[in-house]
């Protein structure tokens, strides 16, 4: 089936997502949607979908219009999505879950869940998927739930496949596998629109690309150019996707971790016997798929992962136990994990949220009385310093791009005494020239002669960033490598095997 | 949803909201005052014969009532003496207040994420910690008024507090528990109303005697008016509750905990030992309502000392969108309504409950949006999306 959309157009208020968008998916081909966070390409998506109705423009297949007025009408036109967060009830099985919404029923109306089970293995074996009809969903691997979402769209009989960021949950295996599996798709003759932000899978499997910036399609590509010409073209301006640093300058391991065994409520084991040192002057990336204990880790460093055991020292100074404001005192830069739900205030200006963990002390109060002059001094300084693109200091952070919050977010850590600074995914969701500018910010830190601890999900910061780069699994750490390590050995101790 | 996010949604949004949710309700009230007179129904009755004596009979029954509400609650022209045509907006000022004071303390509650409705609860605590020092010696004006008035602070702060204490200890709802503390506190002092601590000699009604004249809040236009001291207390608690949010660092942490508990927490807040600053200060004030009470306007403890005080606050600090300034305004709109209900069931023989009816509705025109989308789950209107 052909999927025609014409002239699409969706507005938000005075924001325009999807501004006269026009994209062409034909059968046996995967067409890819590139495009940064935040250029319309989800936004596109769910207006396919039904999930939006477009203010303008057509949606056709095979050539006639459709109108969505909502999933269920997508689907039974033979639109499936495999949703960037799976769409999933944990507590179900893969049978249940695949026919959640259209269930098939026996006389009287008794679910007929025989049916759903030999469907899933008819589609399982098709594709090598391996998937028991009546594993529970919850227990199973992140890449093997996107299975059961790929199963449930080819259950509703789809001929155009889109999937929404589907390898930002995958380890680098999972990936490969996942491209095999679309691949083997468009041989069955289904169209694909495949959107990402990642260069290096358009360029493994596009057949065609459509770039969209801001809302509208810049152009269209070939896999075959470069990945510097293709970002060039997402982000609008040439880029340089490489890190820059000087060879490391080492000093003494002032930053350990030792021993660290952390329990969840749940009673599990989240993180398991860390131990690892930073010297000075170096930046240690902690690699590995999202979801293996990286995040209990930053917590514990922070003060905030309850039954947690072992030891956190830093410059000799036991961390472990102390209060958040202790840590923080001792010398901590504290990037987390989710700016806008744990770093910053979103209803605060970008002046209040520069002295969130100072607000209690010179310059910013004397006494318990606020100094705002020097505050607003200090903000007008970060503001050009880290060039934080903002009507004013007044500007409240949640009218900021996701970029310029986390230049807040940085220069207010940045700002204070650090011993060592500690960033958790610094640059998810962030356009290209934000993540030059962390980067650059991360390299300086190095350079000041401080450990620096970075925890990145994404294979290539952490190869390109990393002075060291460990490997997360299960909550251990599986190995420590260097840099330049090929990426199929570090891809095979993101899924825990070690020789 | 949950509970945090609800309320930041019903304390956020346009800031008109407030003034039109009450010109409505007003619209309401009158529509309502019109239903119910008599002359309206008569005239109804021959509604097709002579259209415009319904029409007349609205209008005398809606002015009539608004008209009165006027005189009663701002400026009584019709007065015979100059004294007289000026109570009636002194009479609102007396009624704001211990609401206004009372609307503070929740609204610094509000403002960092605590839904403290225990302001019933902690004025009595207020009122009777006041009541006594008030009651139990006696000693120099300028020694005994002011330990009343800071005995009243430190009640209700304690009342507050504990209930923060019990949220930052056993993650207790400050709801639940500030709602079974106004009922504790309330049948606590009906108990010692009637024991000798509190109770009047010779007395079998749960009343005090008259607490020390030393420790009164004195009266502020002379005996002819019931405006005291209290007032001036309570425009001082706007500034220092203006000053506490947005320029202190204790209040910058108040705040951020309201806005985002989680951030607060990343950034070093220390959430238990603030959770109790928060419950104590916002009790404070509430206390602070009950020593105005207990001291400048009733100077005697009652079990009625606390009247609808508490529950007025949570409508106040809501119409004044948690800002000190707002509440101000609100507290004197609510007293107003109060003072002006009495002169309007008296001369337009407008029932005195169409006066809560039409502060219900307040409270509904505010809170209605988020809380129906929240019941019903449905999405939020975004203004942008990325």
């Amino acid at each position: 089936m052909r999927l025609e959309l014409k002239q699409i157009t969706k507005k938000f208020g005075d924001f325009t997502a999807n501004d006269k968008i026009d994209l062409v998916a034909e059968p046996g081909q995967i067409h890819c949607l590139l495009g940064e966070n935040g250029a319309g390409k989800s936004t596109l998506m769910n207006v396919l979908y039904g999930l939006y109705q477009a203010d303008g423009g057509e949606i056709l297949l095979d050539g006639e219009v459709q109108t969505f007025q909502g999933p269920g009408d997508a689907m039974a036109a033979g639109i499936g999505m495999v949703h960037q967060h799976f769409m999933l009830v944990p507590v179900f099985t893969v049978a249940e879950n695949v026919i959640l919404g259209h269930e098939p029923t026996k006389a009287l109306g008794f679910l007929d869940i025989q049916a759903a089970r030999e469907r899933v293995r008819e589609i399982s074996n098709r594709f090598g998927f391996d998937i028991d009809p009546d594993a529970i969903v919850g227990e199973l691997s992140v890449g093997v739930q996107q299975r059961v979402e790929i199963i449930k769209a080819l259950l509703g009989d789809a001929k155009v496949l889109i999937f929404d960021e589907p390898t930002a949950v995958l380890t680098p295996q999972e990936t490969d596998e996942l491209m095999g599996i679309m691949r083997q798709l468009k041989d069955e003759g289904k169209a694909i629109v495949f959107i990402t932000h990642k260069l290096r899978e358009v360029k493994e499997v596009a057949d065609k690309i459509t770039v969209i910036r801001l809302g509208k399609v810049v152009g269209e590509a070939s896999p075959t150019d470069s990945s510097e010409e293709l970002a060039s073209m997402m982000v609008g301006r040439e880029v340089d996707l490489s890190v820059h640093k000087n060879p490391a300058n080492l000093g003494d391991a002032s930053f350990k971790v030792s021993n660290l065994t952390a329990f969840n409520s749940a009673g599990t084991k989240v993180l398991d016997d860390v131990s690892f040192e930073i010297q000075k002057g170096e930046i240690f990336v902690i690699a590995g798929v999202q979801g293996n204990g990286q995040t209990e880790l930053a917590e514990a460093i922070l003060g905030t992962q309850e039954r947690v055991s072992g030891s956190i020292s830093l410059e000799g100074k036991e961390l472990l136990g102390r209060s958040v404001k202790k840590v923080l005192d001792s010398g901590v830069g504290f990037v987390p994990e989710d700016r806008t739900e744990d770093g910053l205030v979103a209803d605060f200006t970008i002046a209040e949220n520069l002295m969130l963990d100072r607000s209690d002390r010179p310059p910013f109060a004397r006494g318990v009385q606020l100094q705002l002059k020097k505050l607003h001094q200090f903000a007008e300084e970060k503001l050009k310093q880290f060039d934080i693109r903002a009507q004013s200091i007044f500007s409240k952070a949640k009218q900021l791009s996701g970029g310029n919050q986390q230049k807040v977010v940085l220069a207010r850590e940045l700002s204070r005494d650090l011993k060592v600074l500690v960033a958790s995914q610094p640059t998810r969701g962030l356009d290209v020239g934000s993540i030059e500018f962390v980067h650059e910010q991360i390299v300086a830190a190095r350079d000041s002669g401080i450990p620096v601890l970075i925890i990145a999900t994404e294979l290539d910061e952490a190869t390109q960033l990393g002075d060291r780069v460990a490997v997360m699994y299960k909550g251990k750490i599986v190995g420590i490598v260097s840099p330049d390590t090929p990426r199929e050995e570090l891809g095979k101790l993101m899924a825990g095997v070690t020789q | 949803m949950n509970q945090q996010r609800l309320i930041r949604e019903i304390f956020s949004g346009n800031a008109v909201i407030p003034i039109f949710a009450v010109l409505a309700s007003f619209v309401f009230g009158g529509i309502l005052i019109a239903f119910a007179n008599e002359d309206v129904q008569e005239a109804s009755g021959y509604f097709f014969a002579r259209p415009m004596d319904t029409v007349t009979a609205v209008l005398n029954s809606v002015f009539g009532a608004y008209d009165a509400l006027f005189r009663g609650s701002i400026f009584n022209y019709q007065a015979a003496t100059p004294q007289a045509m000026i109570k009636p907006i002194t009479e609102t000022l007396a009624f704001a207040t211990p609401i206004t004071l009372a609307g503070l303390g929740l609204a610094v509650g509000f403002r960092s994420g605590l839904f403290n409705i225990g302001g019933q609860g902690q004025i009595i605590f207020g009122a009777m910690f006041a009541g006594y020092v008030g009651l139990s010696f006696e000693a120099p004006f300028l020694i005994h008024m002011p330990m009343a008035v800071i005995a009243g602070l430190i009640g209700g702060a304690l009342w507050g507090g504990l209930v923060g204490l019990l949220k930052a200890t056993t993650g207790a709802n400050e709801v639940v528990v500030t709602i079974m503390f106004n009922y504790i506190a309330l049948l606590l002092l009906t108990y010692l109303l009637k024991t000798p601590v509190f109770q009047a000699p010779n007395q079998v009604n749960p009343i005090s005697s008259p607490v020390a004249e030393s420790s009164r809040l004195p009266a502020i236009l002379g005996d002819g008016f019931r405006l005291h001291f209290g007032l001036i207390i309570m425009l001082a608690m706007v500034f220092v509750v203006w000053w506490l949010l947005y320029r202190s660092s204790i209040g910058f942490q108040f705040r951020a905990l309201g806005f985002n508990p989680n951030a607060a927490r990343t950034a070093g807040v220390n959430i238990p030992l603030t959770y109790v600053l928060v419950m104590a200060v916002s009790g404070s004030l509430a206390g602070l309502a009950g020593a105005s009470q207990v001291l400048g306007a009733d100077k005697q403890l009652t079990v009625g000392i606390s009247a609808t005080f508490g529950i007025d606050a949570i409508t106040v600090a809501l119409l004044g969108r948690n800002n000190p300034f707002g509440v101000l305004a609100a507290g004197i709109l609510f007293g107003g309504l109060r003072s002006g209900a009495v002169l309007m069931q008296a001369n337009q023989g407008v029932p005195v409950d169409i006066v809560l009816v039409v502060q219900s509705t307040i409270v509904l025109f505010i809170a209605a949006p988020p809380l129906v989308r929240a019941l019903f789950r449905l999405p939020k209107p975004k203004a942008v999306q990325a």
